[in-house]
């Protein structure tokens, strides 16, 4: 009888090891913020990932209960602190929306610039530090080295670099101060060859693609059945985005000026720009086109700014100044989303005909976009559940409100 | 499609289960009794013309004057109320569906309210009706998962609630 066998005969492929369960998190520097994931591991591969919230939680919601909606406002900012002019924004609309109020023409030129400014600065945060929790530390420190000249221009017009409180219900707090605009330029100016920079260290970075490629892919209907929004909608190919879909309270904001949704359409960007090309890889929905859709936005916002101040010199009179503090508000119901950098932020204002409203509610873009994670992260690698983490760009101050 | 012809498209299979509509409202509503809610749901995001495919957000509003005084001056009755923010990708339209629920069950105070579970039409409410029952107190019937979402497993009471009472400390921290 012999004894030689074949080598792959003595390699067992139905062996598994022992069942861990691992804590990844609420310190975890990937999970961005407080987020405890309960992965369950077969050796290296992930079967079940659990998301844990609710560790930032501070009770938005029941905090509006007691203040007027101008009061609340700065609670806003403490929602996706990364993005703080879109939370506000976000609140004063669906207020104004409550009231009938319309801003004027300058009012709404200055508002797309902030909110733009404040989109460019999210989604430098969102790839660099998508590149941060896959090892690759440089274009953290590029990107926040022009984060910090957004921050300066914020700083300029409100006084705050974080938490700005500078959109309001009404209006904004005060108009920009004088060569506000130039400056804005100037940073524009020299921002734009800084994305070329930064295409090259990530977009094309041959580790950062095979970590990203075919990671996390999340067809279109999965991502609508999950209330996915934002950068990771359009990520997988659908063609929505609130600044042209939404309320005309929002897109009315946004008339007359000419953009395109970025979103994959049959393998094609709509941008008139140059970029780098599609990894031949890459399948629509994963990480790495969900990270492309906001490198794309960040060139698409820098147009729409340059529309913005365009409009904003040439328009008369002036911006708009909140309301009264303690304004009562009309009995009634409304509901409203925008377009926040991280998908789509809603609120909706209960008023009972008191300037208190009777009941606040926050849709948070993060909470929808998260709640997709152990779909997701099922079967997938230890090492993937970062980039895609990652790609999602979530911030738990939003989630867990 | 507008509020009042989705409202029309309703009103054949499900006429009992439609209790009211606000077609004038800021954001116009169907309202449908509790038992009917999920089968309206369904046809809402099954039938091609309607394609209700994205659920943005539920919402519960506790309506309840803890005071008194101004608890005699109101014009409704104390109930909580759900409402389902939806909206069709494909269509362009958007709705509100509202269900009217009692604010305990058979009026037993800590008996909670129950409402059928939308999780299996859209998978997004599977998180929102996990932080719909931590807050407000409304129990989703079939839902996969009901549990606290947002405060802790042993949190006392629903903190959404009008009468939500604060608990003095939490594990021996104060909470004031």
């Amino acid at each position: 009888m012999s004894n030689a066998r074949m080598p792959s005969d003595s390699v067992e492929f139905d062996v598994h090891t022992d069942e861990m369960l691992i804590n990844m998190g609420p310190q975890h520097p990937s999970t961005h913020g407080v987020l405890r994931l309960v992965l369950r591991t077969d050796g290296e591969v992930v079967t079940e990932a659990t998301p844990h919230i609710g560790y930032l939680h501070r009770s938005a919601e029941k905090i509006a209960e007691k203040l007027s909606p101008r009061q609340f406002l700065p609670y806003t900012d403490r929602l996706d602190y990364l993005a703080a002019m879109n939370m506000n924004l976000g609140w004063a609309l669906c207020v104004e929306k409550l009231l009938g109020h319309q801003v004027s023409e300058k009012t709404r030129h200055l508002r797309v610039i902030v909110c733009e400014l404040g989109r460019i600065a999210n989604h430098l945060v969102a790839a660099s530090s998508s590149g941060l929790d896959l090892g690759s530390f440089t274009p953290f420190l590029w990107t926040f080295r022009e984060r910090e000249k957004i921050v300066n221009l914020f700083e300029e017009i409100c006084g705050a670099r974080l938490t700005y409180s500078y959109i309001t219900v009404g209006g904004v707090t005060a108009d920009a101060p004088t060569g506000w605009l130039k400056r804005c330029e100037e940073f524009l100016d020299q921002f734009v060859p800084v994305i070329d920079d930064l295409h090259a260290l990530l977009t094309n970075n041959a580790i950062f693609v095979h970590r990203m490629v075919n990671v996390g892919v999340m067809p279109p209907e999965m991502a609508v059945d999950y209330g996915c929004t934002g950068p990771v909608l359009r990520g997988s190919g659908v063609d929505w985005d609130l600044r042209r879909d939404g309320e005309p309270i929002y897109t009315d904001m946004y008339a007359g000026y000419t953009w395109n949704v970025i979103a994959p359409i049959n393998g094609r960007y709509p941008t008139d720009h140059p970029c780098p090309p599609v990894p031949f890889d890459a399948v629509v929905g994963d990480s790495w086109h969900r990270y492309f859709v906001r490198m794309l936005e960040v060139v698409q916002s820098i147009d729409i700014i340059r529309q913005a101040i365009a409009g904003y010199s040439q328009a008369g009179g002036e911006v708009d100044r909140p309301m009264a503090i303690k304004q009562k508000l009309p009995k009634g119901t409304a509901y409203l989303e925008t377009e926040a950098p991280k998908g789509q932020m809603g609120f909706m204002i209960v008023a009972d005909g008191t300037p208190i409203p009777w009941r606040v509610r926050i849709r948070s873009s993060s909470f929808s976009n998260l709640s997709i994670v152990p779909e997701l992260c099922r079967g997938v690698m230890l090492a993937d559940v970062p980039a895609i983490l990652a790609s999602l760009d979530f911030v738990l101050g939003e989630i867990d409100r | 499609m507008n509020a009042e012809q989705i409202y029309a498209r309703l009103e054949h299979p499900f006429r009992p289960w439609l209790v009211g509509c606000d077609f004038a409202a800021i954001d116009p509503w169907i309202e449908v009794k509790p038992d009917g809610l999920a089968d309206v749901a369904r046809y809402l995001r099954e039938q091609p013309d309607l394609w209700f495919d994205m659920l943005h957000c539920i919402t519960a509003v506790d309506y309840f004057e803890p005071d008194e005084k101004k608890a005699a001056q109101v014009e409704w009755q104390p109930h909580i109320e759900l409402l389902y923010h939806l909206s069709s990708l494909r269509h362009r339209h958007r709705l509100v569906l509202k269900t009217s629920l009692p604010r305990w069950l058979d009026d037993q105070p800590g008996r909670l309210p129950e409402a059928p579970s939308v999780s299996r039409i859209w998978s997004t409410a599977e998180w929102h009706e996990r932080e719909v029952f931590d807050l407000s107190g409304v129990k989703f019937l079939d839902h996969p998962d009901l549990r606290r979402i947002l405060c802790p497993e042993d949190w006392p009471g629903h903190p959404l609630r009008k009468d939500f009472v604060m608990p003095p400390d939490y594990h021996g921290v104060p909470t004031r």
